[in-house]
């Protein structure tokens, strides 16, 4: 007791061997899958055995075990296909063109001073516009048919695109620009090998956000003029207060959202080996 | 090819960086330039190379670059300029795809410079995954792959670690002592500029201006890092810097 206060106050003390306390703890991502496993567990666990016992009234949430029934047999009555495939084909044409439209554009905005000037303040013009509000306009511009959609949905993730793009595009390392100068490369030559490899891991981060908002908008897209469509299905589903089935659609977005922020990691991986 | 510079001043907005510069940068030699920092060496540099135009006087090109010379003023960066997405091979070979060059004559051309920068066993590895020492000779292999007619050198070892700086040092002077190129080596350190000078300009602080040439005889290759003869020019150049040093200390930074 005595030495323990001798200790405290005696700096130079040579019996005690206490290891350094670590203090570098966090702030490091790392990639712990099985937590998002758990935290998804835990929350449909909490909803099953609310709605099982009565403490969540089933007006409020359906049961998930219900929702997975009713997900059962969407895919054996063949339903499921019928409303993902035209989902998927608007999804993937409408941000097709979106995007490839946005890169392009974005990288041009990055590249000439004057095209920035002029197009800048149209961008932000548009980008806070809710697309959804278009619809009628795109349905008189397109028809009622899949013109509408595709537009709908090309330009909800045109916007993210070009403004992630020119970002990306500024920030590529000008002494990688200056140094093909001085090499004598040619201006194509700077585009193709400097400047976009140097864009991509902001263009492909952009896309992220861009195929997110794709998805939000096919169901926009599907209120009008759509007999099939998960967007159709969930809207359908709404409108008739059907929770089950409306939960139903909303997970299976969700899992379409999960398919591409997976493949944009996928890509990620492969095509940026080359960062820290 | 030897470079003539006449008269040159080189204004940034209404402060002036250059002053009345004369030069003559010899074919087949190393000019060295010290001064103390934001002096304008590098800016004289980019105006050598061309990446700027000067406000006034000239700079002439007198005879023509090698047959071979495939970019007459290349450079060769402070920081490296490595496109981090190409392996070491791919980055030489990035300035040898805008020159219609059979693959064969690409192959040798990077085989060649690979070899003498002894960084044959690194072809395929990336940047990410190279000391700053190999970053550098890659960046020396890139600009020798288009031989050129005179390399233009930003500090290409301040951000080396001083042993990575001296055996840099000793390989580049083995390149040159193989096969002599004409180099401006630009430096705020003493040691360097002596080491690798023929000729060696000192500039005075901005309006960089130049207030001392002296010419080194002593062969390159026969100069060491602790040297006697070099002590000497090393230091009769600190004692010429050192005011101006001390003056630029002394001054605000007018950013
Ligand atoms: N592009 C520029 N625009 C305006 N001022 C510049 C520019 N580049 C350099 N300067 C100024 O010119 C001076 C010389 O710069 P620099 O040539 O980089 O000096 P050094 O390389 O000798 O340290 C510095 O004061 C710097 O602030
Ligand atoms: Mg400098």
């Amino acid at each position: 007791m005595s030495s323990k206060k001798h200790n405290s106050n005696s700096s130079n003390n040579i019996n005690i061997n206490k290891p350094v306390p670590f203090v570098g703890k966090g702030y490091q991502p790392k990639t712990r899958r099985w937590m998002s496993y758990f935290v998804f567990f835990i929350i449909i666990a909490i909803l099953e055995l609310g709605t099982t016992t009565g403490v969540i009234s089933s007006l409020t949430m359906p049961k998930p075990s219900d929702v997975l029934g009713t997900i059962i047999e969407l895919f054996e009555s063949g339903l499921l296909f019928k409303h993902l495939m035209p989902s998927t084909l608007r999804l993937v044409v409408g941000a097709l063109i979106g995007i490839s439209l946005g890169i392009t554009i974005g990288t041009l905005i990055g590249l000439f001073s004057y095209i920035r000037s002029g197009l800048v303040p149209v961008i932000a013009a548009i980008f806070p516009i809710p697309k959804i509000a278009l619809l009628p306009l795109f349905v008189i511009w397109f028809g009622i048919g899949e013109g509408s959609k595709y537009a709908l949905i090309a330009l909800g993730s045109f916007t993210p695109t070009v403004v992630a793009t020119y970002g990306a595009v500024d920030n590529v390392d000008r002494t990688l620009i200056r140094m093909g100068q001085s090499f004598g490369l040619s201006w194509i030559s700077i585009v193709y090998k400097i400047v976009l490899p140097g864009a991509m891991p902001g263009i492909l981060s952009g896309l992220r956000i861009s195929l997110a908002i794709a998805i939000i908008l096919l169901v926009a897209a599907e209120m009008l003029g759509a007999e099939y469509g998960i967007g159709a299905y969930i809207l359908e589903a709404g409108s008739l207060y059907d929770l089950e089935r409306l939960f139903a659609g909303v997970t299976i977005l969700s899992v379409l959202g999960i398919i591409v922020s997976v493949l944009i990691t996928m890509i990620e991986q492969k095509i940026l080996k080359w960062r820290i | 090819m030897n470079i003539q510079i006449n008269n040159l001043s080189h204004f940034y907005d209404d402060s002036k960086v250059l002053n009345d510069i004369n030069l003559e940068i010899m074919d087949g030699q190393i000019l060295s330039i010290i001064g103390p920092s934001g002096c304008g060496k590098s800016t004289l540099l980019r105006l050598i190379g061309g990446l700027e135009k000067p406000s006034s006087g000239e700079i002439t090109q007198i005879g023509s670059p090698p047959l071979d010379c495939l970019n007459a003023m290349t450079y060769i960066f402070q920081d490296f300029a490595l496109l981090p997405w190409r392996t070491v091979e791919e980055n030489i070979s990035l300035v040898l795809e805008d020159h219609s060059l059979s693959s064969e004559v690409k192959r040798s051309v990077i085989d060649d410079v690979l070899d003498r920068t002894k960084l044959k066993d690194f072809s395929y590895a990336l940047p990410k995954q190279l000391s700053g020492g190999m970053k550098q000779r890659v960046a020396i292999a890139r600009a020798l792959a288009v031989n050129p007619a005179v390399l233009l050198m930003d500090e290409p070892l301040s951000a080396l670690d001083s042993q990575t700086r001296e055996l840099l040092l000793e390989d580049f002077i083995n390149l040159w002592h193989r096969k002599p190129f004409t180099a401006v080596y630009i430096t705020h350190n003493l040691s360097e500029a002596v080491r690798l000078g023929h000729k060696i300009i000192v500039l005075s602080r901005r309006p960089g201006k130049i207030i001392e040439t002296i010419n080194i005889e002593k062969p390159i290759v026969d100069r060491k890092s602790i040297d006697k003869d070099l002590d000497q020019y090393q230091k009769y150049l600190w004692d010429i810097m050192h005011d101006e040093a001390r003056a630029t200390d002394a001054e605000l930074l007018n950013v």
